[in-house]
């Protein structure tokens, strides 16, 4: 076990954990925050996904010994009342049906979003390829993400 | 049990089968073949060494732990099978992935034994015009060599990207996959591997004639 000291949402949190711990459950089981989901645990599903630093990653294959010192952000982070323009596309377009694998779906929405202010729908597909969905909402996916460029644009 | 395992029996040559015998023939004649010829010290290798040493090296290039990620297209491919990466991936504007779909979005650092991800520093395609797929030996061999197509490095950087890169040495240090078995290492292990290049770099970097 180990001291981590981690920024997650802007906040700073000292864990105690084994270094190969994934963050995954440091923010599920340490800090409570449950939004981030287990899907897979394999980093097939995507359902975990969270940015590090602005990029997507699996926080079922990341170790909490490689998260210390960079920016971590969670669903319960991207903003306070869900008025980031992903999560109001989301509910415009009534994405989510089941609704699990949402948290990662937004979380990779969002991550390609700040990179590519205005992608294709090319883009969107080969960026969201990795978060599954098993209700098949993708559709509405790539609907609320071309709305929420155009309200972040 | 086989009858030189017993106690009674103490010469190995002696107390195996002739089976035995011609399997122990096939091991040792294989080994020969696969052993790169060393020069004495203070010579450079011969031409003649130089190019069996490459035939050795193909042998590690076009291995799947290789080869995977030098594809000819956009794609990087995955397992034994050299089957296309699961959800798309896709080559992006550095090697390195598209927006949100990055490799670092899985691949770590080092390989994760949990999930069965490999992982290693700067997990990333090799360039487009560095594909390998569909290539003769004459064809791959001047494209290592060809700064127009190799990132711009000479042999000298040839050599230490084989010997030292991390992620070429993650070859011999692939990790698990996700059922928990061992990935399939490359035909020669790294002292030969490393012999081999050596040898060819040493003897002037021979390639084979075109066909």
């Amino acid at each position: 076990m180990a001291n981590f000291k981690l920024n997650v949402n802007g906040t700073s949190h000292d864990v105690e954990a084994a270094s190969d711990t994934p963050i995954l459950w440091v923010l599920r089981d340490h800090l409570q925050l449950v939004g981030t989901k287990y899907g897979c645990g394999i980093g097939q599903c995507g359902a975990c996904t969270i940015p590090l630093d602005g990029q997507a990653v699996r926080s079922c294959s990341l170790p909490v010994s490689a998260a210390t010192g960079r920016k971590i952000t969670t669903i319960e982070g991207l903003s306070e009342d869900g008025s980031h323009p992903v999560q109001q596309a989301w509910l415009q377009h009534d994405v989510p049906q089941c609704g699990y694998c949402q948290a990662g779906q937004i979380m990779t929405a969002s991550a390609l979003l700040q990179k590519n202010a205005n992608p294709s729908d090319s883009e969107i597909e080969t960026a969201m390829n990795g978060n599954l969905c098993r209700c098949g909402t993708y559709t509405r996916i790539r609907s609320a993400v071309k709305t929420a460029a155009e309200k972040m644009g | 049990m086989p009858p030189f395992a017993t106690s009674r029996c103490s010469n190995l040559l002696i107390c195996m089968t002739s089976l035995q015998h011609t399997a122990l023939l096939f091991i040792l004649l294989l080994a020969g073949l696969t052993q790169i010829p060393q020069p004495p010290p203070g010579t450079l290798p011969s031409r003649e060494a130089g190019l069996h040493a490459f035939d050795s090296i193909l042998t590690v290039l076009r291995h799947p732990r290789c080869i995977n990620c030098h594809p000819s297209g956009d794609r990087p491919m995955q397992g034994m099978e050299q089957r296309q990466h699961y959800f798309n991936v896709q080559r992006g504007p550095d090697g390195h992935g598209v927006a949100a779909m990055k490799c670092g979005t899985c691949h770590q650092r080092s390989n994760n034994p949990y999930s069965g991800v490999p992982g290693a520093p700067h997990w990333h395609l090799a360039p487009r015009s560095m594909g390998w797929v569909g290539l003769s030996d004459h064809e791959l061999g001047a494209q290592l060599l060809d700064p127009e197509r190799n990132g711009g490095i000479t042999v000298a950087e040839l050599e230490e990207h084989m010997l030292h890169d991390s992620l070429v040495l993650w070859g011999w240090a692939p990790g698990v996959d996700r059922n928990g078995n061992q990935r399939e290492l490359p035909p020669l292990d790294l002292p030969e591997w490393r012999a081999a290049v050596k040898t060819w770099i040493g003897s002037g970097t021979p390639i084979p004639s075109p066909k």
